[in-house]
């Protein structure tokens, strides 16, 4: 009798149950883009706390602030693209509510995650040199060439994650996946980069159905890499999820608005739309669409 | 040149920072950068390489924010950070903040400890501008974006690229700020920022007014204006580019 693959098909509740509180969690994509946020809106309800947060970041990074569930973030950009500003971020950063910020230049992170996932203790980079984002953080050193030129360079330090929490558009039981879209964003380091790596997808396939309408460069993430694998349809909504789906700007709009706006206003947004489970947000989600029609 | 708005001649400026980069990718940022650096593909530097501010190379530049016909390249995030490191890129980034060494800020207002106002974050800034060359387009000049000094230094000036030392300083290469009332580059004394030209309408009294730091001006102080648009890039801006008239948003049309 031959064996296949593990079947790693696991609910988003197994996902979330199996998160430890001050553990190290890398968020995929890049800002408003291919979030796994049906993975972050459950770690909103979960009792999970003081996280490092990891993210080029968007709403994902905005929620998880604004629920108190960071103890220390790091980021790039915090950012909805259409939306410059992440209200709920800058609330937080200026109401001083994240205890500690690490600040990176956007192709630092990529260093950092690059290094974990090469298990390295540090990669060299120029990004950094000169900048306060050297001043600012102090534990980031510099390296000497031990080479004739002599240079010195930034070592960032490897961002290494204990969870990597990923969206891509199709998945199969074993963890293989693909993304449709223009661009694969880094969701495969931030597998690499860490201990345990949960994919999100849009619909998980068979395996040869990964390779039907796709050709096999968008075979981004091998299972070797990942531990489990969760049907979200519409997971990543609001951001995008191309050509699944584009971002809903309207709701975005409405996030920002609520986010920005007074105490009584979020409380309304996450009444309406985060104190139920994913199938809740859903049907909210539909609701608010066709009002908005 | 009747007809060109202060609008169509900062596109013009922005396109003359882009005329002598040769074949390298061009990074706008913003709805201005992105009309002059189109306006420059078009013109003066054919082969400059452009993309559509996602993900993909495109072998024409569309109007804004329309889709372009034919891709010649893809650049997701990951390789832009590649050419990053390779060099051949000149980016236009936004400034919240520019101080008159040329450094940007647009990661935080105040103490970056607890931000009075928490901007974007440093996002490319300090890889871009010690990697490759780097200029800004700020379409409100005013005291508080041209600062004596930045609260945080995102993007790194020449004199703070000099005392990181020589991986810093190298490829170090701001090369102008433009405005809505004028042009700059970093060559005053000491790395400072020089007034290169005003824009048309504007005198060196209102935009000395419309700065929070001192301002190179070299010589007698006799400063040139800016160029106006040619007949050429009037077209290409009101019937190709922005035929919607997209930039007048950023710079409003007086």
């Amino acid at each position: 009798m031959t064996k296949g693959p593990r079947d790693k098909r696991m609910t988003i509740d197994q996902v979330v149950d199996s998160l430890e509180d001050g553990i190290t969690l890398g968020i995929g994509g890049w800002g408003p883009r291919r979030k796994p946020m049906a993975l972050v809106r459950a770690i909103l309800r979960s009792d999970l706390k003081e996280l490092t947060l990891v993210s080029w970041g968007g709403a994902d990074v905005g929620l998880l602030v604004r629920a108190g569930k960071v103890k220390k973030l790091v980021y790039a950009f915090v950012s909805l693209d259409s939306v410059p500003l992440e209200p709920n971020f800058q609330k937080a950063r200026q109401e001083g509510t994240i205890p500690e910020v690490v600040e990176l230049d956007e192709g630092m992170f990529q260093t950092g995650l690059r290094a974990a996932a090469q298990r390295l203790p540090f990669l060299p980079m120029r990004a950094g040199l000169g900048s306060d984002v050297l001043v600012n953080n102090p534990q980031i050193l510099t390296v000497t060439s031990p080479y004739a030129d002599g240079q010195e360079l930034v070592a960032v330090p490897a961002l290494e994650l204990d969870v990597a929490l990923v969206h891509l558009n199709r998945a199969d039981r074993h963890g293989n996946a693909t993304y449709l879209g223009p661009d694969p964003y880094f969701d495969d380091l931030f597998c690499m980069a860490a201990d345990r790596a949960y994919v999100s997808c849009e619909e998980i396939v068979d395996t040869a159905g990964l390779t039907v309408d796709a050709p096999v460069q968008r075979l981004l993430i091998s299972r070797m890499m990942v531990d489990g694998v969760v049907e979200t349809p519409n997971g990543a909504h609001f951001t995008t999820c191309t050509p699944d789906y584009e971002r809903d700007e309207r709701f975005q709009r409405a996030y920002a608005a609520a986010a920005g706006g007074s105490d009584e206003e979020w409380a309304a947004f996450e009444e309406r739309f985060l104190s139920g489970d994913e199938a809740a947000y859903q049907a909210a989600v539909r609701a608010f669409a066709e009002e908005q029609s | 040149m009747t007809g060109a708005t202060r609008a169509d001649v900062c596109a013009a400026a922005i396109a003359d920072a882009f005329a002598d980069d040769g074949e390298i990718f061009a990074s706008p940022m913003g709805l201005l950068p992105m009309l002059g650096v189109r306006l420059c593909r078009l013109t003066q530097n054919p082969d400059l390489v452009i993309s559509d501010g996602e993900s993909l190379f495109l072998a024409s530049p569309p109007p804004l924010f329309a889709q372009g016909e034919v891709v010649e390249g893809w650049i997701p995030f990951r390789r832009v950070f590649d050419v990053v490191a390779y060099g051949k890129r000149h980016v236009m980034m936004g400034a919240t903040q520019v101080d008159r060494h040329g450094n940007q800020n647009i990661s935080a207002i105040g103490d970056f400890a607890r931000p009075k106002r928490q901007l974007l974050g440093s996002r490319g800034a300090p890889g871009n501008t010690v990697n490759n060359r780097t200029s800004y387009w700020v379409p409100n000049h005013s005291p508080r974006v041209f600062v004596e000094k930045v609260d945080v230094v995102s993007g790194v000036g020449p004199q703070r690229a000099n005392a990181a030392g020589r991986a810093a300083s190298r490829y170090n290469d701001i090369h102008r700020v433009v405005s809505n009332l004028a042009v700059f580059d970093v060559r005053g004394p000491g790395d400072t920022l020089r007034l290169l030209s005003v824009h048309p309408g504007v005198t060196l009294d209102e935009v000395r007014e419309a700065s929070g730091c001192d301002l190179h001006v070299d010589g007698d102080g006799a400063i040139p204006e800016t160029r106006l648009p040619t007949a050429e890039e009037l077209v290409l801006i009101n019937e190709v580019l922005d035929p919607k008239g997209l930039r007048f948003k950023e710079v409003p049309a007086a």
